[in-house]
C-alpha cells in the first residue's frame, strides 16, 4: 500500500469524526476535535484497515498525534 | 443479511438459562435484601467459567465470541443485576488488560481472572468526579521504579471483595490505569450500604494512601490511562449493560405476563383489560427492538469494525431507558403487589434506574449520540457537493 492510500483512507476515515478539514500536521488531540470515544475508534480503525495491531507499546502520542503521523505509524507498521 | 443464532449460540444460551433460573433467580432477592452476594455464588459463577468468559482459550479463559457472551450477560442480567454488575467490572479489568496490558501482566493476571482466583473491579469514579471522568483527582507519583498512588475512589462496585483493582490516576496531570492489589500496604475499602439498586453489587469505597506498586503495574503508558485503557474497559462495560438491561426487562415481562393471567379485577384478567394489553405490546416491541441493537454491537464487535464503540453505546442507551420504562410498568401492572417485597418487580424497578446512570449515564450518551448524528449529516452533504462539483 502507497503513503497516499494510507493517507486516503485514513482522511476518509477521520472525516467520520471531524467536520472541518484537517491539516495534515494539526494537533488531532489537543485541538478538542474529538471525543471520548475517538481514541479507541482510531485503535479499531488502523487494526481492521490495515491488518494490524496496535500493542501496548505502541501507545505513544507521537504515533496519533496528527494526521501524518497515524500515516507513518501504519506504515511502520505494516 | 442474516439475524439468527448460530446452533452453538443457541445452544448455549439454553446452558446459560438453565444455570440462570436454577443458581440465581430464586436467591436474588434474598441476596438484594442482605446486601450481600455469598462467595458460593461467585464460586459457582468462576466453577462454570463464567468469569472467564471473554478470556480466550490461551489464558484459560473461554474465549466467547461477543454474541454468545452478550447472551451470558443478558440471563445473568434476568436472574440480578448485581450479579451482571459483577460480570460487568470483572470483564472490564480482563478487557482493559486483554487489550492493553505487557506480556508479563497478560501471563500473571488473565489465567487468575479466568478462574475467580482473582476478582477485578473498576476503579475510576470518585467523590467529587463522575461523568467529566479524565479528570480525577487521584495522583500516582513515580519514584524508585514505582508508582505512589493517593487518593479516593467511590461507587466501587464488587469493591468489597474484589483482590485486583483497575485505578485511574493523574501522574504527572496525564491520566494513567494502574494495577493494584487489595494487599497493597495503605489500600482499604469501606462498604457502601443503603443503595437504591444494585443492593446486592458490594459496592465500596476504595481508599489509596500511599499505596506503592510497582512500576510492572502501570497498564498501557502514563497519558494514556483514560482515552485508551478505561475506554476499552468502558466499551465493554457498555456492551456488558445493554445486554443485561434486555435480561432485567425480560425478566419484568416474564413477570407481568404471569400475574396478568392469574390476578381479577372487574370480572376478568389483568390481561383482558386494554390499557394492560398497551403497556405489554410496548414492553415486547422495545425489548425486542433493544435486542436488535445488542445484536448490531455484537455483530461488529466480532468484526472488530470501529463503528461498534457508537452503536455499542446506542445500544446501551436505548435499552437502559428502555428497561427503566419497562420496570416502571411492571411495578405499575402488579398494583400494590409490586411495592411490596413479595414480587421481585420492584428490586427490577429500583435496579433498572441505575442502568441510565452507570458506564456512561443516559445524558452523556446523549450527547455523543447527538454530536455524532450532525457529523453525519454535515459529512453526507460534504460528499453530495463533491459529487455535484464533479
Ligand atoms: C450502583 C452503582 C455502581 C457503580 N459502579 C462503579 C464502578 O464499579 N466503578 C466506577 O468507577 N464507578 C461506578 N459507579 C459510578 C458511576 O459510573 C457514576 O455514578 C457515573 O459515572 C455518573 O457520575 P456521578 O454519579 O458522579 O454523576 P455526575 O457526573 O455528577 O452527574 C450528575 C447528573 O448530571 C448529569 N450531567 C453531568 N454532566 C452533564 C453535562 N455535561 N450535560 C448534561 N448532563 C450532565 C449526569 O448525566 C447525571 O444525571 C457506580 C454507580 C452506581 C450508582
Amino acid at each position: 500500500m502507497t503513503t497516499d492510500e494510507i493517507l486516503e483512507k485514513t482522511k476518509s476515515f477521520l472525516a467520520q469524526f471531524i467536520n472541518v478539514n484537517v491539516a495534515d500536521d494539526e494537533e488531532l488531540f489537543a485541538s478538542g476535535l474529538v471525543n471520548s470515544l475517538f481514541a479507541m475508534q482510531l485503535v479499531l480503525f488502523i487494526e481492521k484497515e490495515f491488518s494490524i495491531k496496535v500493542e501496548n507499546e505502541d501507545l505513544d502520542y507521537d504515533n496519533f498525534r496528527t494526521l501524518n503521523a497515524i500515516v507513518g505509524f501504519i506504515e511502520k507498521k505494516i | 443479511m442474516e439475524i439468527e443464532l448460530t446452533p452453538q449460540q443457541v445452544q448455549e444460551q439454553d446452558i446459560f438459562r438453565a444455570f440462570v433460573s436454577e443458581e440465581i433467580a430464586p436467591y436474588a432477592d434474598q441476596y438484594d435484601q442482605d446486601e450481600c452476594t455469598p462467595d458460593e455464588v461467585i464460586k459457582k459463577l468462576a466453577e462454570i467459567g463464567y468469569l472467564g468468559a471473554i478470556i480466550p482459550k490461551e489464558h484459560g479463559g473461554q474465549g466467547m465470541d461477543a454474541i454468545t457472551f452478550g447472551l451470558l450477560c443478558e440471563e445473568i442480567g434476568r436472574g440480578s443485576a448485581s450479579l451482571l454488575s459483577l460480570l460487568t467490572v470483572h470483564g472490564m479489568v480482563c478487557q482493559a488488560i486483554l487489550k492493553w496490558g505487557s506480556a508479563s501482566q497478560k501471563a500473571s493476571w488473565l489465567p487468575k481472572l479466568a478462574t475467580g482466583e482473582a476478582i477485578g473491579a473498576f476503579g475510576l469514579t470518585e467523590p467529587n468526579i463522575g461523568s467529566d471522568a479524565k479528570n480525577v483527582e487521584s495522583t500516582a507519583l513515580y519514584s524508585n521504579n514505582s508508582y505512589v498512588l493517593t487518593g479516593e475512589k467511590k461507587w466501587i462496585s464488587f469493591g468489597q471483595l474484589a483482590n485486583l483493582f483497575l485505578i485511574i490516576a493523574q501522574c504527572d496531570g496525564k491520566p494513567s490505569a494502574f494495577l493494584v492489589e487489595r494487599n497493597t500496604p495503605g489500600f482499604s475499602t469501606a462498604p457502601i450500604t443503603g443503595l437504591l439498586g444494585f443492593r446486592s453489587a458490594m459496592l465500596a469505597k476504595v481508599h489509596l494512601n500511599k499505596c506503592q506498586v510497582p512500576e510492572e503495574n502501570l497498564v498501557g503508558k502514563v497519558g494514556f490511562g483514560f482515552s485508551h485503557v478505561a475506554g476499552a474497559a468502558l466499551d465493554h462495560g457498555r456492551y456488558c449493560v445493554g445486554w443485561g438491561c434486555l435480561g432485567l426487562a425480560q425478566a419484568c415481562l416474564n413477570a407481568c405476563l404471569s400475574y396478568t393471567s392469574e390476578r381479577k379485577q372487574f370480572g376478568s384478567f389483568l390481561k383482558g383489560h386494554q390499557l394492560i394489553q398497551q403497556m405489554i405490546a410496548e414492553m415486547i416491541t422495545n425489548i425486542k427492538a433493544a435486542r436488535l441493537l445488542c445484536y448490531h454491537a455484537g455483530y461488529l464487535k466480532d468484526k472488530g469494525d470501529p463503528s461498534l464503540i457508537m452503536e455499542t453505546s446506542i445500544a446501551k442507551y436505548f435499552a437502559s431507558r428502555m428497561v427503566s420504562k419497562v420496570a416502571d410498568d411492571a411495578v405499575q401492572i402488579h398494583g400494590a403487589n409490586g411495592c411490596s417485597s413479595d414480587y421481585p418487580v420492584q428490586r427490577y424497578l429500583r435496579d433498572a434506574k441505575i442502568m441510565e446512570i452507570i458506564e456512561g449515564s443516559t445524558q452523556m450518551q446523549q450527547i455523543i449520540i447527538a454530536k455524532s448524528g450532525y457529523h453525519s449529516f454535515a459529512l453526507e452533504k460534504r460528499k453530495a457537493r463533491q459529487k455535484e462539483k464533479t
